[in-house]
């Protein structure tokens, strides 16, 4: 309940930096990021153009940082950066910004907006201009471990699920195992397949694993609500654990949002390197299929093509791994234009799919139409894609317009298809 | 020695045909129908010749030896036979008192009829004690022969514009006759020196039409000044295909490419030197391998340097250096600042909990 | 104050100000901008081919992939009008003397003939620009009173020189002057307004690639 003005502009103070500057410095208003932001190629809408969404950063860096701005804020020329004004771009910041990135590949004088974002919701999450369920979801991860108040004993139960299905054991806690599998919630609750088949795929390529009781949970609503502290209490725990167990790496599951947490934004966060290695499972897949034991029983035959998550891809780096793993499982897939690095979101990242508020839902839908657009014009009836979040506002999307489009998650993909 | 100028030319053997020829030429100069050249040899040739005073100030004799310097007589020449010079300083034979009575003569003789032709720019410092003739200062013989005057011709940049003893910083406080004389028709005729047949031409306007030709702003006869150096300079093409001289001897002096490089002002400078040329039609500066100084304009001496182009700075810069310090300095200040005001918001910094999110 | 010592001023105290504003502005700014600090990144770095910062300093000067046919006038008429300035600025003749007076250093320049349409040209993209400034929604949008001020200031110079040599309007001697004062005043107001891209755009790319260059991302 102490969420301030003054508590937002401290921490916008903190995190304004040099690129920042230089950013803003740079604008032409030339407004080509626009065309590459599903917010407003979708809408329509000049609003939500990206380089406006971040402008009450603009307005601090202005006032506290440059010399000018000192003196236009001295005589009354500026004004300050208010509530109301705050309230007011909330919605730019977080239902139309998905954190994905897009528009931090087009800008000519080479702006990295969506850094930008990040940065200003440092200041928007302490002020407390966070969409009430981004709020929730980071008070549920922080309080009880994960956004969806899973507990250790249901998350013990899914895996005792799992081992009775695959009839193979899954360690937990077990030190000095190579690879610390991380979960997220979403996987756990909606798409428990993923424990399967990783537990197959460890198993067929004899590398050890485990599970810590301490740390199973790898999604990080601190990074989508913009509060590096809170971000830091949940990957510390992760961090801990994994140096408890000794473990050499870290899995991070596909869900994109957990993967930037915690390879990227991590060691940042926590303010050391890291003494394990973060991998994304489609890294550790592909690394598996060049050494030639992901070999596959059959390939799928339906037409289809990739959805790369943002936060894997475009702003994870894992460029490399998704298409050469597609191609060993599917007979027939389609390149789009449009895909890895430039891949359009799917609307739902960046805490966005969290925020239940009509508007958001109905912006949401409208931005997916970016999505009915790449699918309708590959002609495919199969889409497949490597993020929980993405799966589950993709399957929203399916059922706002009707589709009867499949949805497959890669790394099941190729479970389902593994030689046994 | 009054009357009708053809008479006069025919002692001196010039005939009719040649007159008339010489009529023509003027007239088209002046941008004048052919009709009008006839007309001028007529009107001049029958019309009784005006009396002119001739006062030279601060000034260098140029002028006058511009306009007399002919080896071979020449029909400029003959100027001097379409008027009669009742006061000249360098040219008459009287001085003294007889020739300052000479004037007072011809101004009270001709009052209000005379043509006054100034050569020379008007000191005003000291009361004008620069320059006096007789005892008597510059600007009170120009106010007192200006009174009775048609109409006054300013021969030369200096009496037209102040010129070179104008010259920054301007010590004798040298003014233009413009600013002087109000309320008289005055004709600029500038140029350091000013070209011969312009004075001619105007002259022969005003005998034909008893008017003084159309002026441009700067008081100068447009049919003379209607164009700049450049427009009609011979060496334009190359100009224009970016083929400079670099040096006054290099291959490009050498092959006749523009001098701008080298400093020639012909762009900004308004003269009839490339059509008409100089020394009958022998030559002019740009053609004998200098740029133009622009001595017709105002200020030319003053234009920066006769040597560096017009697009080169005019003077060296001044504040460069200083400016760099002190923008690196408000810089360096404005760093101190921004990095002492981020540290303080880092160092108190306060660690945010989850109850931070809620207002 | 006639024409000639108008232009006599501009060519001398008028230039020896607005450069010393320029020089002056820009090293504030610059050093005001590129102090501010930034964070180590403590991840470990994954390499990529193609992924670093001067990459991108040079890759983002091409339409990224899609880009050219969503928004083909801000592309092409953006390039149409900076390499025409380019030209007009670096290939002049008289402003290849400026430079040479200023900074000592020269080159070959083009014909003035060539110039002179290269203006045309330059200033048709210009136009189109800002007609496609007051179109486009969101350029509109997004357009402040600094956004129309700048354009003018950056069109006025090409339009002033290329009505000096073209003679139109006023005598050469005065239009020489307003061209050379409008560079001036484009000079002091570069470092103070969003044409202070022209030299922040490389550290903005550079940033931008360096930070993606570390996740192994070349953009
Ligand atoms: S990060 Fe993505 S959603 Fe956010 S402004 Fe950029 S393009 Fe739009
Ligand atoms: S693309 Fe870059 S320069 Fe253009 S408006 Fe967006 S942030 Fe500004
Ligand atoms: S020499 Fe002088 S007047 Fe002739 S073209 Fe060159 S710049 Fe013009
Ligand atoms: S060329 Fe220029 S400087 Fe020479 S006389 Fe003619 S106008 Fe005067």
């Amino acid at each position: 309940m102490s969420a301030s003005l003054e508590k937002g502009i401290h921490a916008l103070k903190e995190v304004i930096d040099a690129p920042i500057a230089s950013y803003f410095e740079s604008c032409v208003h030339c407004g080509l990021c626009a065309e590459a932001c599903l917010f407003h190629t979708e809408t329509g809408d000049p609003k939500y153009t990206p380089i406006h969404k971040v402008e009450p950063l603009r307005r601090v860096y202005e006032r506290e940082y440059t010399l000018l701005g000192r003196l236009k804020k001295m005589i009354g020329l500026s004004k300050p950066v208010t509530d109301a004004e705050l309230d007011e771009w909330q919605e730019l910041v977080y239902d139309s910004c998905t954190l994905c990135g897009r528009c931090s590949l087009v800008c000519p004088v080479g702006n990295d907006i969506v850094y930008m974002v990040r940065k200003l919701r440092e200041g928007m999450a302490v002020s407390g201009h966070a969409p009430a369920g981004i709020r929730s979801a980071t008070k549920n991860t922080v309080e009880s471990g994960g956004p969806m108040g899973l507990k250790w004993p249901a998350v013990a139960n899914v895996l005792r699920k799992a081992e009775e299905s695959t009839g193979l054991r899954i360690p937990v806690d077990q030190e000095g195992a190579e690879y610390m599998v991380l979960l997220s919630s979403m996987e756990i609750v909606n798409y428990p397949e993923y424990i399967d088949a990783l537990a197959k795929i460890f198993h067929k390529a004899g590398i050890s694993f485990t599970l810590s009781s301490e740390a199973y949970e790898a999604t990080n609503a601190g990074i989508q609500i913009g509060s590096s502290d809170l971000a830091k209490v949940i990957v510390s725990r992760i961090v801990d654990a994994a140096e408890k167990l000794k473990v050499k790496n870290v899995l991070s599951p596909e869900c994109g949002h957990a993967y930037m947490a915690i390879r990227w934004e991590g060691p940042n966060l926590v303010g050391r390197p890291f003494k394990f290695n973060v991998v994304h499972v489609l890294e550790l897949l592909d690394d598996l299929r060049l050494k030639g034991v992901l070999t596959m029983r059959d390939k799928l035959k339906d037409p289809l093509i990739l959805h790369d998550p943002c936060q894997i891809v475009r702003r994870g780096g894992v460029l490399q791994a998704p298409e050469p793993l597609i191609r060993q499982v599917a007979e027939n897939y389609i390149p789009i234009a449009d895909k890895q690095k430039l891949n359009w979101c799917c609307g739902g990242g960046g805490g966005a799919s969290a925020i239940h508020t009509e508007a958001a839902e109905a912006l949401r839908a409208t931005a997916f139409r970016i999505k009915k657009r790449q699918i309708e014009e590959a002609g495919v009836g199969t889409m497949v894609t490597f993020c929980a979040n993405c799966r589950i506002t993709i399957e929203e999307g399916f059922d706002h317009y009707e589709m009867n489009t499949k949805l497959l998650g890669l790394t099941e993909l190729l479970a389902a298809h593994l030689e046994a | 020695m009054q009357g009708p100028l053809i008479d006069t030319l025919a002692r001196q053997g010039v005939t009719r045909r040649t007159f008339l020829k010489y009529c023509a030429t003027l007239a088209s100069m002046m941008a004048l129908p052919p009709a009008a050249g006839r007309a001028m040899a007529e009107a001049m040739a029958a019309v009784r010749r005006p009396s002119v005073i001739w006062l030279p100030f601060q000034e260098c004799t140029g002028c006058t030896e511009s306009i007399t310097r002919s080896h071979s007589p020449t029909i400029e020449g003959m100027i001097f036979d379409m008027i009669s010079l009742d006061y000249q300083e360098t040219l008459m034979a009287a001085a003294g008192h007889q020739a300052e009575e000479a004037r007072q003569n011809a101004m009270k003789a001709n009052a209000g009829k005379y043509l006054l032709i100034v050569d020379g720019s008007i000191p005003l410092g000291q009361n004008g004690a620069y320059s006096c003739i007789g005892g008597r200062s510059n600007v009170d013989i120009l106010k007192e022969a200006a009174g009775g005057a048609a109409a006054v011709i300013a021969v030369g940049t200096c009496a037209s514009y102040g010129g070179i003893p104008k010259a920054n910083p301007n010590p004798t406080g040298a003014v233009p006759v413009s600013d002087i004389v109000k309320d008289k028709p005055i004709v600029n005729i500038p140029g350091c020196p000013p070209i011969p047949v312009v004075m001619t031409g105007v002259l022969a306007h005003y005998l034909t039409f008893g008017s003084l030709p159309e002026l441009d702003d700067k008081g100068r006869p447009k049919s003379f000044f209607g164009e700049t150096i450049h427009d009609r300079c011979y060496r334009r093409p190359f100009y224009d295909q970016g083929k400079f001289a670099k040096t006054f001897d290099d291959e490009g002096a050498r092959r006749g490419w523009c001098l701008f490089e080298l400093g020639c002002k012909g762009p900004v400078t308004h003269n009839a030197c490339a059509t008409v040329k100089w020394n009958g039609g022998t030559s002019w500066p740009v053609e004998s391998g200098h740029g133009c100084l622009g001595c017709s304009e105002p200020d030319f001496w003053d234009g920066g340097g006769f040597y560096k182009a017009l697009s080169a700075p005019a003077d060296p810069l001044k504040f460069a250096a200083a400016a760099s310090v002190v923008g690196a300095a408000v810089g360096v200040g404005v760093s101190f600042a921004n990095r002492a005001k981020k540290n303080k918001a880092k160092a108190t910094h306060e660690t945010i909990t989850v109850a931070d999110l809620e207002k | 104050m006639t024409d000639l010592q108008f232009l006599t001023w501009t060519r001398g105290p008028g230039l020896d100000l607005a450069v010393a504003v320029f020089l002056l502005g820009v090293l504030w700014r610059l050093i005001e901008i590129y102090t501010l600090g930034r964070k180590k990144d403590l991840a470990a770095p994954r390499h990529a081919p193609g992924a670093s910062g001067l990459h991108t300093v040079f890759r983002r000067s091409l339409p990224p992939p899609g880009m050219l046919k969503r928004s083909p006038v801000s592309y092409i008429g953006g390039y149409v009008f900076h390499i025409g300035l380019a030209i007009i600025v670096f290939l002049g003749a008289p402003h290849v003397l400026l430079i040479k007076n200023l900074v000592g250093v020269s080159w070959p320049t083009l014909p003035s003939q060539f110039i002179g349409l290269t203006a045309v040209v330059t200033m048709a993209a210009m136009v189109l620009m800002l007609a496609d400034r007051i179109n486009k929604p969101v350029k509109r949008f997004l357009s402040t009173f600094e956004d129309w001020f700048t354009w003018a200031v950056t069109f006025l110079p090409v339009l002033t020189g290329w009505m000096a040599t073209q003679h139109l309007l006023l005598p050469y001697t005065q239009m020489l002057a307003l061209h050379i004062l409008s560079a001036e005043i484009l000079l002091v107001v570069l470092p103070f307004s969003k044409l202070f891209h022209g030299f922040t755009l490389f550290g903005s790319r550079w940033y931008n690639g360096r930070v993606n260059a570390h996740k192994g991302v070349p953009v």
